[in-house]
């Protein structure tokens, strides 16, 4: 399953589908798109974190890089907590009439990296959108230091 | 350190002896098992360890099954059986209603029938794995499949044939699939005396014209005497544009013809100059003719087969058509017509013989340039044997039936009568090794064999007789195959495996080129049956008069509606059933109490239509048949069924919803 900053994909077109479908044998909620607000929003965020990115460049005021970079890295916590809140519910919300029942077992999926969830191995890795948000954190603050050494 | 050795050599011999008093065993009346017994790498060779692929895709004709059987070489392994001709409940194949129209004819619905030999499209002469071809022969058809899918694309009728046994064998740009008749039948077909065989009866070679996007339709046939047209094969490289088809019954009989159609001492190859055919369509040089045929199609997106009835058909008289057919003398009743990848050579297997014939296309051209004629039968120009003969292989075996040819300039000649695979070089005629088979055989194959370029590895025997080669099952056995290596000078045979049907032919391809165009299921969205549900939400009961639409879905583990009341003994009731999944072998199956047909086994992203005719009063069960899920057990529902008149409101539902 690939999640994109505004819709749930896969490798396949029917990746979401099955995953529901396995899901739903222990009770988890099935994962629709349309219920997740945050793939609406969280584009005009980062469209905006872009924009203000690109006039701060044009300010060019050392300090402003410096409350950029800041600002990146608390929206970005903020966005893996949302997302493991996310986990969280999908993974311990289960349905109390599931056909297969697991008394105390959790399926919230790993934040990162690699987890066994009964017969299944859960992975999950970061793809290039997070890798270029770091690049632009380490960008606004390698601009604002070399910007302060000029000073 | 010695005495290890000694040790060890004296169990290697140990072993050795061991081997022998088993070897002698199993011997009991025959000494087929030494080829498998001297060679201890032999089960090394076709063995494909778990979760791997065999290398080759081999299609055999299912014959008296209609079928076709994947195997993969070198394991032997079944893979599946493609419905074709014959109705496969298993699979709901002419059950359902969505492929009743494949079986289609203008003799009304035809549900079996006797498929020979399959034939894979080519481009430039070499198999592309696009679709594979194979006739019909007892009531003359041909059928495309299609090799993304593994399923039956269409079938199309040959009017004015009485078997389609010299079919399909394509040219070398798949331009053009054959079909030559078996049988000499009236012309139109009427009522008239069979003593009037001679007079009345004709033949005729059809060709059919195969588009880009597959769609088949008969381009022209061409009439010929009543002799019986027995195999073929197309030209390629330098014979491009020709086909070959030998012929039996030059005697013209239609009684005790294993007597009456042997006394000549020559037959004919019968050479079509198919490219010489296309002028004489295009300048308006040929005969409309009224017939009726049916051509039946798949629609893959609609998911269900449509047929169409075609009334004309364009006939080429040699008479009228000069340069259009000549005939090749031929001795003793040749079976197999077989060319070499390079073009040149027609190899004609005269099947009473122990002689093979090969006619040289260079000297067949040359002949004709000269007018080299020894006779004219019915306006065709008969060349003179020895103009055409291009080398004889001698006293190689009895009863030649096919040749096939690897990649290093050898042939491989079927002998049934000696139950042996003769291998020989291609221009010197020399017998170069001699194979038993167990027993009879009949085709063989060989990946490419028939192509412009074999992959000369393995030639699988297709053998008539099975006799003791398995554990017995009763009077009726499987057809054996049996598959050997090729690839050294000496042929070796490497294993026995059972297959379905009766094969004849068969064809090989290497499986990179089928491989990775096949699908693994149907786009739901692509899905444009009429009676479809595209989810849960779709899923309704509606009646019309007394039909009644179940519109149906399926997906793990449970259907919808899984509850329907409202249902009346008298009713028609067309279970539309959609496969709602979308991943790769999640097939559901359907099945319902007193259907009179079969089941539905229903693909991701397909919709099939089950007729129900409920003749009882009472609550009966449906469930699904394929074991999909850990829960498959408890996908299953209930339809009610009230008297003939009953006040019952139609109903229907899935747990909440359920009436």
């Amino acid at each position: 399953m690939l999640i994109y900053l505004n819709k749930i994909g896969g490798t396949e077109p029917g990746t979401l589908q099955n995953v529901n479908i396995l899901n739903h044998y222990v009770g988890m909620k099935p994962i629709e798109p349309d219920s997740i607000p945050e793939l609406t929003y969280f584009p005009f965020i980062v469209i905006g974190l872009s924009v203000l990115g690109v006039i701060l460049a044009l300010v060019n005021k050392r300090n402003l890089f410096l409350a950029f970079g800041i600002l990146l890295i608390v929206l970005a916590g903020l966005g893996v907590y949302d997302f493991y809140l996310w986990e969280y519910d999908y993974g311990h919300n289960l349905d109390p009439h599931a056909p297969i029942k697991f008394p105390g077992a959790s399926f919230q999926p790993p934040l990162i990296g690699k987890k066994d969830i009964i017969n299944f191995t859960a992975i999950s890795l970061p793809a290039t959108g997070i890798y270029f948000y770091g690049a632009a954190i380490v960008a606004s603050f390698v601009s604002w230091w070399f910007s302060k050494k000029k000073a | 350190m010695k005495s290890t050795l000694n040790f060890l050599s004296r169990g290697l011999w140990a072993v050795v002896l061991v081997g022998l008093f088993l070897g002698a065993c199993n011997n009991q009346g025959s000494n087929n098992q030494k080829a498998g017994m001297l060679s201890s790498d032999v089960a090394s060779q076709v063995y494909v360890p778990p979760g791997q692929h065999d290398e080759f895709y081999a299609f055999m004709s299912g014959g008296f099954s209609g079928q076709i059987g994947v195997h993969g070489l070198p394991s032997g392994r079944l893979l599946r059986i493609i419905p074709v001709f014959s109705v496969d409940a298993e699979k709901g194949y002419g059950f359902n209603e969505e492929t009743k129209a494949l079986l289609n004819t203008s003799h009304g619905f035809v549900p079996w029938d006797d498929s020979h030999h399959p034939e894979l499209s080519q481009t430039n002469g070499e198999t592309d794995g696009r679709w594979i071809f194979i006739n019909g022969n007892n009531t003359p058809r041909l059928a495309r499949i299609d090799l993304t899918t593994f399923e039956t694309a269409e079938i199309i009728e040959i009017p004015n044939s009485g078997g389609n046994h010299s079919s399909p064998f394509t040219t070398e740009n798949t331009e053009y699939v054959v079909a030559g008749t078996r049988f000499g039948v009236p012309f139109p077909q009427q009522d008239v005396p069979i003593s009037s065989y001679a007079e009345n009866f004709k033949g005729t070679l059809t060709f059919v014209k195969v588009e880009e996007n597959g769609a088949m339709d008969i381009a022209f046939q061409v009439l010929l005497p009543a002799f019986d047209y027995d195999l073929a094969h197309s030209g390629k490289g330098k014979s491009h544009g020709w086909t070959f088809f030998t012929t039996y019954n030059t005697e013209e009989q239609s009684t005790l013809l294993e007597v009456k159609a042997s006394q000549n001492d020559k037959d004919y190859i019968a050479a079509v100059n198919w490219k010489k055919a296309e002028e004489y369509i295009a300048s308006g040089n040929f005969e409309e003719m009224e017939t009726q045929y049916m051509r039946n199609y798949y629609d893959e997106k609609k998911h269900m087969a449509f047929s169409e009835t075609k009334t004309k058909v364009k006939i080429l008289t040699p008479e009228n058509c000069p340069g259009l057919v000549y005939f090749l003398p031929t001795p003793k009743s040749p079976h197999g017509v077989d060319v070499d990848p390079t073009g040149e050579y027609i190899v004609g297997n005269g099947k009473l013989s122990s002689d093979l014939t090969v006619h040289s296309f260079t000297k067949m051209m040359t002949a004709i340039e000269n007018g080299s004629f020894e006779d004219e039968v019915a306006g065709v120009p008969v060349l003179k044997f020895d103009e055409v003969v291009g080398g004889v292989v001698k006293d190689a075996g009895l009863g030649p039936l096919h040749t096939e040819f690897d990649d290093k300039g050898n042939a491989y000649t079927s002998f049934f009568i000696t139950s042996e695979v003769v291998k020989w070089k291609v221009g010197t005629w020399e017998v170069l090794d001699k194979a038993s088979t167990f027993y009879s055989v009949g085709h063989i194959m060989i990946p490419g064999g028939d192509s412009k370029s074999p992959e000369g590895k393995y030639l699988v025997a297709l053998n008539k007789i099975t006799k003791d080669r398995y554990l017995p099952t009763g009077p009726e056995l499987c057809h054996s195959a049996q598959l050997y290596d090729i690839s050294g000078d000496k042929m070796k045979l490497l294993m026995d495996f059972p297959t379905q049907g009766e094969p004849h032919y068969a064809q090989g391809i290497s499986a990179g080129r089928v491989k990775p165009n096949v699908k693994k299921f149907y786009p739901l969205e692509e899905n444009e049956h009429p009676f479809r549900a595209m989810g849960e939400k779709d899923a309704r009961v509606e009646r019309e008069g007394n039909n009644v639409h179940v519109y149906m879905t399926t997906i793990r583990s449970h259907f919808a509606p899984d509850n329907i009341e409202g249902v009346k003994v008298g009713d028609n009731v067309y279970f539309h059933v959609t496969n709602l999944e979308q991943d790769w072998d999640v097939p559901h199956g359907f099945s319902v109490m007193g259907a009179n047909n079969a089941e539905l086994l229903i693909m991701p992203g397909q919709t099939e239509t089950l007729l129900w005719k409920p003749t009882k009063v009472g609550v009966y069960p449906f469930y699904c048949t394929d074991f999909c899920s850990a829960l498959h057990q408890e996908m299953q529902g209930y339809i009610r069924i009230s008297p003939a008149g009953a006040n019952v409101d139609l109903a229907w539902g899935l747990g909440e919803s359920a009436p």
